[in-house]
């Protein structure tokens, strides 16, 4: 049963995957792009990890995607964006693409000997808990669990002030004294 | 049965999808940014499998700070599109050469 789950799920994401990349409308990307994230949430669950699968719905599909949906709206480039291939960059790319799959795959058949070097890995026998993840974040993990939301008030504060128009950062009396100079 | 192997060739698939896409589609740079988060996935795959079959919880810390910094990327990214935006009037990777010597 598992086997076919997985299956599925591998299968449904690595197709929404490619779509993202083909897709001409950036919106189609975009949902393509959710449900390679909800298939890959579903792998977590099937890996024993639920809550982060939770997580990764909350903050990718809830908040990362919408955020892009909303600029790709916002933006309106569905117009300019029709052809979006650059001419030249499919040679480029597939020689990328040939040389990095090979490399994978090679990474991958000779795993064996990898796994011989790590020695067998032994399947989790409790049950996986939050409690466990948690007490491992919050003891052995803290300086970084407080480290990460210094990057997420820095990120909050930079989006801010980069995405304020030039209109709100000038005062309103200067403002009025440019439009009295214009006109 | 699922071994380590199969997540580790979807998480590699998906990672050789996203520099595809990074590769093919330099006309629109939100879907670049869409191509980056696809890799970062794939390396969450890597490292939730890692810590499942190796029986360490580390992997699953790992995987929670890369989604905060994922997150905080994609915000910043997207501030930084729509400034670009405001200023030119456009979002082709072609058009973003103010700092080419």
């Amino acid at each position: 049963m598992e086997r076919e789950f997985f299956l599925l799920l591998s299968g449904v994401a690595t197709v929404s995957a490619l779509l993202v990349i083909v897709a001409r409308n950036p919106v189609h990307s975009a949902l393509a792009l959710v449900a390679c994230l909800v298939q890959i949430a579903a792998l977590y669950v099937l890996l024993g990890a639920p809550f982060l699968a939770v997580i990764q719905i909350f903050v990718y599909v809830g908040a990362v995607m919408v955020l892009f949906l909303f600029v790709i709206m916002m933006l309106d480039v569905r117009k300019e964006s029709q052809r979006r291939y650059l001419k030249h960059a499919l040679l480029p790319g597939v020689v990328v693409l040939v040389i990095l799959s090979g490399e994978l795959i090679v990474l991958l058949t000779q795993s064996t000997k990898l796994h011989a070097a790590m020695g067998p890995g032994q399947t989790i026998t409790t049950q996986p808990s939050v409690e466990a993840l948690s007490l491992l974040l919050f003891q052995d993990f803290l300086l970084p669990f407080e480290v990460a939301s210094v990057i997420l008030l820095v990120a909050l504060i930079g989006a801010v002030v980069l995405a304020r128009s030039e209109a709100d950062v000038t005062p309103v009396r200067s403002r009025k004294d440019h439009g009295e100079v214009r006109r | 049965m699922i071994g380590i192997e199969h997540y580790l060739t979807v998480a590699a698939t998906l990672f050789v999808i996203g520099i595809f896409g990074l590769f093919l589609n330099r006309k629109n740079v939100i879907i670049l940014l869409m191509s980056i988060e696809l890799m970062l996935l794939a390396v969450n795959i890597n490292l939730v499998a890692f810590s499942s079959f190796l029986g360490d919880l580390v992997g699953q810390v790992f995987t929670l700070f890369v989604l905060t910094v994922a997150a905080a990327e994609a915000a910043i990214g997207l501030a930084i599109l729509v400034c670009f935006f405001r200023n030119r009037g456009t979002i082709d990777v072609e058009d973003i050469s103010v700092m080419k010597g």
